[in-house]
């Protein structure tokens, strides 16, 4: 195997339609674990269902461990995979200011799509206020485009920030996404 | 689709989380590049204002992004969040859960939750625009390619929600 078997120069038509493929599956999944309900999501926040943790942390894992072991093996070309760009103090503020909006929408934008998908109004109210909000900040952006571009430090990862190998960290994550099930496994078990 | 009060429980948080991690590995192995959501928005309004105001688009750093290349209404996440669509509505149909309704606690009414819905999306897109990406793009993408930016976004996003949930409490309980 030599991926990604899609390389940039791959006709738009098939990027596309892989792009089609990849999304119905992903919906598939954030629907099966329940995430198109924004109760049941916001619950995270509440102690009260930890679906959400266990959910990213479990694809992370998959994700992770599954480009790490390709890579190790020759099959998955590390360089053509695209990794996005960190700008260290737009994240941090913009962070925050998603969490926010999660708790205050109940859905984030991908869980938005999936609930408007199965028939609920707000998921769809969800989708237009991020539509709104993208117009807006669009416009805006202009005057605040010095912060938007600072802090810039390209592809950069935690294996070169910590100057540690990449399986280190990668056993690191393992080991962080365990407690964080054994917590999410805890605070359940108490909320009960 | 089934009637309703017959819809089939969620799937175990941990088989779904590696159903989707799989979908994230195909998309590394098959594209070169993970999933994500707002994108999808962000080349949409890119895309909108191009049309009213094209001046206005190509001086945003936000939508000149999306303005090149193959132009925003083709833009891949846009593509992939029409897939999430059919996903999710295969996935819930097949499980009895489709039905049309508005979501909310019965603290609050139908209007509020609509509000609150909005505000909450708006608030979504600054910080998304911000940290070029969302909870797909960054958490779990760039997450799992241990960026550095990813994993800023996913501790600073879920610092926030906890910090804020108490205030929200009524809105949800």
């Amino acid at each position: 195997m030599n991926a990604p078997l899609l390389p940039e120069t791959a006709s738009l038509s098939a990027t596309l339609s892989a792009a089609l493929v990849i999304g119905i599956g992903f919906g598939f999944a954030l629907e099966r674990a329940g995430l198109a309900s924004a109760r049941k999501l916001v619950a995270q926040f509440y102690g009260k269902d930890m679906s959400v943790l266990k959910v990213l942390f479990s694809a992370l894992l998959v994700a992770m461990l599954g480009v790490f072991w390709l890579a190790r093996l020759g099959w998955l070309d590390l360089s053509a995979v695209y990794v996005p760009p960190t700008f260290v103090l737009p994240q941090l503020l913009g962070g925050l200011v998603f969490g926010i909006g999660l708790v205050t929408a109940g859905l984030c934008p991908g869980t938005a799509c999936v609930s408007a998908a199965t028939g609920r109004i707000d998921g769809w109210v969800v989708l237009l206020g991020l539509f709104v909000g993208m117009v807006v900040t669009g416009l805006f952006l202009p005057q605040g485009a010095s912060f938007y571009q600072s802090t810039f430090h390209g592809a950069w990862t935690l294996p070169e920030w910590l100057d540690l190998p990449y399986g280190v960290v990668v056993a690191g994550v393992v080991v962080l996404a365990l407690v964080v099930f054994v917590v999410a496994e805890r605070v359940e078990r108490w909320s009960r | 689709m089934n009637t309703a009060g017959a819809s089939r429980p969620y799937a175990d948080p941990y088989l779904a989380g590696i159903g989707l991690g799989l979908v994230l590995l195909t998309a590394f192995v098959v594209v070169g590049r993970g999933l994500g959501a707002s994108g999808a928005y962000a080349s949409t309004a890119a895309g909108t204002v191009a049309l009213v105001a094209p001046g206005k688009a190509t001086a945003s750093p936000l939508f000149s992004h999306y303005l090149s290349g193959q132009g925003p209404w083709l833009e891949w996440q846009s593509v992939e969040l029409v897939g999430v669509l059919v996903g999710g509505w295969l996935s819930a149909a097949l499980a009895g859960r489709l039905s049309v309704s508005i979501e909310r606690s019965s603290s609050v009414g139908s209007q509020q939750r609509l509000i609150l819905a909005f505000g909450g999306g708006l608030l979504m897109a600054v910080g998304a625009a911000l940290a070029r990406g969302c909870t797909s793009g960054q958490a779990l993408t760039a997450g799992a390619l241990l960026s550095v930016g990813g994993w800023l976004f996913l501790g600073t996003a879920f610092a926030a929600a906890y910090a804020v949930a108490p205030l929200l409490r009524k809105v949800w309980q």
